[in-house]
């Protein structure tokens, strides 16, 4: 039963390609095709990520942290924050890890979910993208709207959630 | 591309000094690594699929037609719910809310969908859940559904100056 359920999304997707492809086999290959792609995009992506979080995991030394964006960083955590996640890369999913390990190294959540926010509004990448198709005053809202709101996000979610309960389940084990 | 090679050539050069160092402490990481990416494997499968769907799926005609400019509140709840279920790489969302603001969209309503898009992500929901858990994982996406409605209507009110 547990591996069902640890499989439950990508049984449920593979018949809905299934489905798709019954359909329309042209829009089904398609779709086959371009998750290839996402594939590859992936793989270029996530291993190094994974293998920084390891490092971090093992040399980062949790006070140093702690003083970079723990309870008492202050300014200073946002600015890293604004830092990890303005000058990213990837897509969401990738930051989880990276978010956990700061986390469990003692960084504030306030400042581990301000750092999630930073990554989907205002990854610098992203940014340029952005002034090119809508312009910079648009960007300039999306950004500022963003920031702010997900700061204050950040300390919503700082006064809900105890660390510790969070970090149940260690996702770098081998069980 | 260069992206990727820039980020494999940082993570060679820094585990070669982790093992240089201590090759005790570099095993450990790389294990951890390696735990990671197994843990998480069928979630990120399932992601991947789930991209591909959403692209082949949803046009750029597709999309336009249902959230013209004239459609309002209700094109703002259907970008949104269309943001929150596909999943896009980051660099095609842009390019593709031009072109479906060029095809008639709305820019209102194309902002809800941006919003959405980048930072909800029902596929992505296994994944997050295994990583932050139940509560932290739905809290934070209504959280940044609900981004999506005040950035849209911070849109709506500036649109006239923009």
């Amino acid at each position: 039963m547990a591996i069902i359920k640890r499989f439950r999304a990508l049984i449920i997707f593979s018949i809905i390609l299934l489905g798709l492809t019954l359909i329309s086999p042209e829009r089904g290959t398609q779709a086959l095709s371009l998750t290839g792609d996402s594939l590859i995009d992936m793989f270029s992506l996530l291993p190094p990520i994974l293998v920084l979080v390891g490092l971090i995991d093992q040399w980062v030394d949790k006070q140093v942290l702690i003083k970079f964006m723990g309870d008492d960083s202050k300014f200073l955590g946002v600015i890293v924050a604004l830092l990890l996640g303005g000058l990213a890369a990837g897509p969401m999913y990738i930051a989880f890890p990276i978010a956990i390990t700061l986390l469990k190294k003692g960084a504030n959540i306030r400042y581990v979910v301000f750092f999630l926010g930073v990554w989907t509004t205002a990854k610098l990448p992203i940014v340029l993208f952005e002034v090119a198709a809508f312009g910079w005053k648009y960007t300039l809202i999306h950004v500022s709207v963003g920031l702010i709101f997900f700061y204050f996000v950040g300390v919503f979610f700082e006064k809900r959630f105890d660390p510790d309960t969070l970090l149940k389940e260690d996702i770098t084990s081998n069980d | 591309m260069s992206q990727s090679i820039f980020l494999y050539g940082l993570i060679v050069l820094l585990t070669g000094l982790s093992w240089f160092k201590d090759q005790q402490k570099t095993k450990k990481a790389l294990m951890k690594a390696k735990n990671m990416l197994v843990k998480l494997a069928p979630e990120l499968l399932a992601i991947l699929l789930f991209v591909g769907l959403s692209l082949s799926i949803l046009t750029p005609e597709t999309i336009s037609s249902l959230i013209g400019d004239q459609s309002g509140i209700l094109g703002v709840v259907i970008a949104s719910f269309i943001g929150s279920f596909a999943m896009l790489p980051s660099f095609v969302v842009f390019p593709l809310a031009e072109t479906l603001v060029s095809n008639g969209a709305g820019l209102v309503q194309v902002s809800a969908l941006i919003a959405t898009l980048v930072s909800v992500g029902f596929a992505s929901l296994p994944m997050e859940r295994r990583i932050f858990g139940k509560e932290f994982t739905y809290m934070r996406n209504l959280s940044a559904v609900l981004m999506a409605f005040i950035f849209s209507f911070v849109i709506w009110v500036v649109l006239p100056w923009l």
